[in-house]
């Protein structure tokens, strides 16, 4: 019964072909510095997942966005265990993400053909960076609140339009419920909807083109 | 691999299938129960309230009209401090205790008005009507409105009010 559903999606969706493609794919013999990019999509996923159950309480706006967070930590159950997961994971994911483009420089994997995998894995490392600046005002504590005021002070030091992108960035001069609103829609649509879409390129990427080998005296 | 190392019983794939599949259960497991206790946890919690609210001299109140008392209590919901409006309705009768109707109508919880015009109670959302006492006359309701406990102190009137 569950065999001949399977088949009659199968003719229809080429489930088996996307099964080979993802799970069946060739690859070179390979260490363990390779299961980073996987680690990496893993913690990714997670902080999807946790921060969506955050959004079910915490609510961005000066007068609620501390007393929320209060609230998830104390006042709901596992509320401890979403958020810190979600914090632990924010740092977490950065270092699997750089320790993974540090293994693709070593080995030099970022070479013809796979210069655009590159390209999408530095624009992902960037929005992560994003993530994490955009998501650190969000408790909107005293370290939050400094740390963006000394953040967004930074962006302020370019030349020409410093004072241009440091009042996009706070949404005025100062640093007010107009930043926290836009940070947050930062980290909860604009930002991972770029890194969806941008992750499934790099990804379709690495099955299209395969992995590298690893390096050996000859190359 | 030299076959003294292979095992009569699982193949390497199929023992990678049967850990992968064990860890990952058990990490959604870790991850999935918890965030169904922190969905529904705000719902097992009960906002209790048991007090009795004054509604100030009982001669305040004409004789055979519902007259309106609204009063709020402080209520705390999640991180909110907040002030929940309530309405009550004093009907005197002449040689009876009063009677203190609740303004929750009892169909799906809108607010029932007083029309004096017609002499009985209303709600807008779905055209229900109550007599003077509370009785349903048409409409959606399956039962009167509700009546709080009353207490009578000298001349001062007492609604006992409980929830939760």
């Amino acid at each position: 019964m569950a065999e001949n559903i399977f088949s009659w999606l199968d003719e229809r969706l080429g489930l088996k072909t996307i099964y080979d493609s993802i799970l069946d794919r060739k690859v070179p013999k390979v260490n363990w510095w390779f299961t980073l990019g996987s680690a990496t999509l893993f913690l990714g996923v997670m902080q999807g997942i946790t921060g969506i159950l955050l959004s079910v309480y915490y609510v961005p706006t000066p007068d609620h966005a501390y007393d929320s967070i209060t609230f998830i930590m104390t006042g709901v159950q596992f509320g401890w265990l979403i958020r810190g997961m979600h914090h632990w994971g924010a740092s977490l994911i950065i270092m699997t993400a750089f320790i993974h483009m540090l293994r693709v420089i070593f080995y030099g994997a970022y070479k013809y053909p796979r210069e655009v995998t590159w390209i999408t894995g530095v624009i992902l490392l960037i929005c992560a960076l994003g993530m994490g600046f955009t998501g650190y005002l969000l408790p909107w504590n005293q370290r939050s609140y400094w740390a963006t005021t000394v953040g967004t002070e930074i962006a302020g030091t370019v030349p020409w339009m410093g004072d241009f992108l440091l009042r996009t960035l706070r949404g005025g001069s100062d640093l007010s419920a107009l930043t926290l609103s836009r940070f947050f829609s930062l980290h909860i649509w604009i930002f991972p909807a770029i890194i969806l879409t941008v992750v499934f390129t790099h990804l379709y990427l690495v099955i299209r083109l395969g992995i590298s080998n690893i390096p050996d005296q000859d190359s | 691999m030299p076959s003294k190392y292979r095992s009569p019983v699982l193949d390497r794939r199929s023992f990678v299938k049967i850990v992968s599949t064990a860890l990952g259960s058990m990490m959604a497991a870790i991850i999935g129960l918890p965030a169904i206790q922190y969905f529904i946890s705000p719902a097992l919690t009960k906002t209790v309230a048991d007090e009795w609210i004054s509604l100030g001299s009982i001669d305040n109140y004409p004789m055979d009209i519902p007259t309106m008392f609204n009063f709020t209590l402080r209520k705390v919901n999640g991180w909110e401090k907040s002030s929940m409006s309530y309405g009550a309705f004093v009907l005197r009768k002449e040689g009876e205790d009063p009677v203190v109707f609740s303004d929750i109508c009892t169909h799906l919880s809108c607010r029932v008005g007083w029309d004096d015009e017609i002499n009985q109670f209303y709600c807008p959302c779905h055209a229900a009507f109550f007599d003077q006492l509370g009785n349903v006359i048409s409409g959606p309701p399956p039962r009167p409105l509700d009546q709080y406990e009353i207490k009578l102190e000298g001349d001062q009137l007492f609604i006992h009010l409980r929830e939760g």
